[in-house]
């Protein structure tokens, strides 16, 4: 692929050719303010966050809709380019509700770090009241709408991302808002609950039920399908609270669906799990120790010829799993009635 | 896979063939849609309005059971019309002649008759996929779970190599395994006819290989299958299983029979994290862990291994699977269990499986391999048959129509059809714990038809019962048009309307699927008021 060069704040930049002024910038580590901007997304230019001075360029284009070329002089941090950050910041946090302490969305809103990244203290324009109700319909997360900022990431997300296309934006003006079809409550619409739109969700519009963060991760890989989506398990106090997608893999790149971003933590701490071996005595399953349990197996598979028994291994097992059991079965039981249930 | 979802995107044409993507593989399902949405041609063969059939070009409604007809259809327009690959069938393939000489008893008016699909739909579809290279096709149960799977199979295959559609990115003959790691269990030796490695038990080399390896004396004649295990317990020939993590009460066909079979054992073992409907029924229950609570890999529908990490302590005394099997095996006796942690066991299964000779953990840090991965240095094969099929050349195989082995009748009219949703997983050990997925879906909807649910009086939620030759299930209806008209649909994921009850368990006589893609059902209206 042919490189070219370009001068971004003075510093020289090497990228493809294709790339755009921003994702060049974000190579070279130079921190452009964006709210609507995503890696996965298509460019969109709505925030208008990222404007920059391009000389020889009339006006002040935005930096996630214009195409790098060689050569290119670009500043990222004029008074100019400043002056239309401030003012489009100031008309998106007009009517925020600037909670921020007690907001779910608190050091992790982007909307949070522009404002800080240009020195914003105080809001410009007055407050139009206009509260929305909660949409809480959705076991998993919640669409308040009092924090949108109308960047559409969702909305491109559902569209560009899942081809669910469950919302859009509806209504103009004041009114203007994230809506399902018929604006209807998001559990009546056809919304599969991936969650995608809600990890692209800037502020705190779009925040999963669960609110605690976790102290650590741990890369894994899904236990509900084949596809086998790589994930970060996100743990507190010895509990899992959290799953992200892991961006940096060919085969999910980072996305999930319902089952694997939100069905895990309830099955794995269920109160129904089985914590001990059990031994039927009188009809009924009673506890009893490993060591009987264990003694127990090796005496009862013991008694029986190669034809008389048979091991059903596990298509929810781990390989090691599998194969430790079929070599019981066939090195120790003698049989090769060895099956799962692959044709079920 | 012979191909990778990552190469979906590359495709130029796509055919999914008894896939409901979106359902039971949601992010290839992105996958595919994103492709769409960049211009890649979709040709959707389903009987029921899946959601792909809004992304498609074409969509083709054949009847449950007619898909060797329909694609040995697509197959003969594509010859008729001179669209097929006559180098690649010349370099790569053999016995074509005897397999186009097979399509002469497709008349494609009678396909269009056989399979209920318009001809003109047959020929846009046929072209679609020969003129839009690379194609791909993606299949799941749809195909398999059909007493004539294997011939589906083949059918798909023949398609393939017809169009030279294999081998290069975004091409290829995709089947989509269902369950996490179905790909990885038969890999690794949980079928009774192969090693690890797939490496057939009646060889005598390869027996002598893993005598040798595991210090034992092996048996020769290949094993039985779940169903036949279950048929074998009836019977009282098999005295005693042990099963792991799987819950055959609820997953195999004519459920009724595998629970009593199961109940006649003189000895059940089952480890699973629950007590399920199967472990309800054991002698001995061991508690093993879930997936965050143990250190393996699993392998991807792409044949690519990954780790499993674990991340918390298991509640309890709830133990790994392979520390609980590994136990078992020492006590019995056998020198071979000594393994002290997962990474081990690859090890042992790296020496005996050339396709996996050369994971390792330590390689496996850095992302996932694709077997097959013979040795170290090798960095895994992304596609396969780039070059030449497992066995040199691929083989045309001709095929005919077989019916389904049970069809509609005057007693029972409707044919059933089965499959999975996306909010739970196979018969929700783990999925129906999660009270949110139950918002979406709680119990078992019987997918009818308008047209038939006027006819017998039912309404949308009443409450029936659907009957087959061996059972009867109770549920409520859902009417839509998703299913057409003769067609109802049920998942199999809820122990109160045991689905499997219902299916038939005629099987592949090679592949041994049972046929749950097709039976015969009479609905009726449920009386509230006799109960
Ligand atoms: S959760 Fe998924 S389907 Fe629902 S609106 Fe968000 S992106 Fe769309
Ligand atoms: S809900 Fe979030 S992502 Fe969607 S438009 Fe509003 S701020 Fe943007
Ligand atoms: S996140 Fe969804 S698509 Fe991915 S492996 Fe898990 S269940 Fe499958």
């Amino acid at each position: 692929m042919e490189t070219i060069k370009l001068t971004i704040n003075g510093v020289e930049v090497k990228v493809n050719r294709g790339t755009t002024v921003l994702e060049a910038a974000q190579a070279a580590n130079i921190y452009i303010p964006t709210l609507c901007a995503d890696p996965d997304l298509e460019p969109y230019g709505s925030c208008r966050l990222c404007v920059v001075e391009i000389e020889k360029i009339r006006g002040l284009p935005t930096a996630c809709t214009t195409p790098a070329t060689n050569g290119m002089v670009v500043h990222t941090e004029t008074p100019a380019v400043n002056e239309v950050r401030r003012t489009s910041v100031d008309l998106l946090i007009a009517n925020h509700p600037m909670d921020c302490l007690t907001c779910r969305q608190n050091q992790q809103c982007e909307l949070q770090q522009v404002t800080a990244h240009l020195g914003i203290t105080e809001r410009r324009f007055p407050r139009t009241d206009q509260a929305f109700p909660v949409d809480t319909s959705n076991p998993f997360f919640d669409l308040d709408r009092n924090y949108c900022i109308l960047c559409a990431k969702c909305v491109r997300t559902c569209d560009e991302i899942t081809g669910i296309n469950a919302i859009d934006l509806a209504f103009r003006g004041y009114s203007a808002r994230v809506a399902t079809f018929g604006d209807k409550p998001l559990i009546e619409s056809t919304c599969k609950s991936c969650g995608e739109c809600m990890v692209r969700c800037p502020v705190a519009a779009l925040t999963p039920k669960e609110t605690r963060r976790p102290i650590h991760e741990v890369k894994t890989t899904c236990p509900y399908c084949g596809v086998g989506c790589q994930m970060y398990l996100g743990i507190k106090d010895g509990q899992v609270i959290t799953v992200r997608g892991d961006r940096d893999n060919e085969v999910n790149g980072g996305h999930l669906c319902v089952k694997g971003r939100f069905g895990i933590a309830e099955f794995v701490h269920h109160p129904e799990r089985l914590t001990n071996p059990q031994i039927r005595k009188n009809g009924k399953l009673a506890e009893t120790t490993w060591d009987r349990a264990l003694d127990e197996a090796a005496a009862r598979l013991g008694q029986y010829a190669p034809n008389e028994v048979a091991v059903i291994a596990s298509a929810k097992c781990t390989n090691e799993e599998n194969y430790v059991l079929q070599k019981l079965g066939r090195a120790v039981l003698g049989t090769q009635n060895i099956d799962h249930c692959a044709r079920l | 896979m012979t191909n990778t979802i990552s190469d979906v995107g590359d495709a130029a044409g796509i055919l999914a063939i008894g896939t409901n993507t979106t359902e039971a593989h949601p992010v290839i399902g992105f996958e595919i849609k994103k492709a769409v949405r960049k211009g890649t041609k979709l040709i959707v063969a389903n009987p029921r309005e899946i959601e792909l059939v809004r992304h498609a070009d074409v969509w083709l409604r054949h009847r449950p059971g007619t898909d060797v007809t329909l694609l040995m259809g697509l197959c003969r327009v594509i010859v008729d019309e001179g669209l097929a690959d006559a180098s690649f069938i010349a370099e790569r393939t053999e016995n074509f002649d005897s397999f186009k000489e097979s399509l002469q008893n497709f008349d494609l008016d009678s396909v269009a008759q056989t399979t209920g699909v318009p001809r003109k739909k047959i020929d846009e579809a046929a072209r679609l996929y020969a003129t839009n290279a690379p194609a791909a096709i993606f299949y799941a149960m749809g195909i398999a779970q059909h007493s004539h799977g294997t011939d589906n199979v083949i059918a798909v295959a023949n398609l393939a190599m017809l169009t030279g559609n294999i081998g290069q990115p975004g091409s290829g003959v995709n089947p989509l395994r269902g369950q996490n790691n179905v790909q990885g269990a038969c890999d690794v030796g949980a079928l009774p006819n192969v090693y690890p490695g797939y490496q057939a038990v009646t060889s005598e080399a390869i027996q002598k290989k893993f005598e040798a390896a595991w210090d034992c004396s092996l048996s020769a004649k290949p094993g039985l299958t779940t169903t036949e295990i279950i048929d074998a317990a009836h019977r009282g020939q098999i005295k005693a299983v042990y099963i792991m993590g799987e819950n055959p009460v609820l997953s195999e066909p004519q459920a009724r029979h595998a629970e009593e079979a199961l109940r006649k054992l003189e000895f059940l073992l089952v480890q699973d994290i629950f007590l399920t409907e199967t472990a309800r029924l054991a002698h001995l229950v061991l508690p093993g862990v879930t997936f965050a609570e143990k250190d393996g890999t699993f392998t991807n529908t792409e044949r690519r291994v990954q780790r499993v990490r674990k991340a918390i302590e298991p509640p309890g005394d709830a133990r790994p699977d392979w520390w609980i099997t590994c136990q078992i095996g020492r006590k019995m006796g056998d020198r071979g269990f000594t393994f002290t942690s997962p990474p081990r066991i690859m090890e042992e299964i790296a020496r005996l499986t050339p396709s996996y000779g050369g994971i390792t953990y330590r390689r496996l840090e850095k992302g996932g391999l694709q077997w097959p991965c013979p040795t170290t240095e090798h960095p895994g094969t992304p596609i396969l048959h780039t070059e030449k099929f497992t066995r040199g050349k691929g083989q045309f195989v001709p095929l005919e129509y077989k019916p389904s082995a049970e069809s509609p009748n005057n007693q029972y009219p409707l044919l059933l059809t089965t499959g999975r949703s996306l909010f739970q997983y196979h018969t929700g050990t783990m999925s129906r714990k999660v009270k949110g997925l139950n918002v979406f879906l709680g119990e078992e909807l019987v997918e009818i038809n308008p047209r038939d649910a006027s006819a017998l009086g039912i309404a949308d939620s009443d409450v029936v019962k659907v009957i087959s030759r061996r059972g009867e299930v109770t549920a409520k209806a859902k009417v839509t048009a998703v299913s057409p008209a003769g067609v109802v649909y049920m998942t199999f994921h809820f122990a109160e309307s045991p689905t499997n009850q219902l299916t038939n368990p005629a099987i592949d006589p090679i592949a041994k699927v049972p046929e749950f893609k097709v039976c015969a059902v009479r609905i009726e209206k449920k009386d509230t008021r006799l109960d």
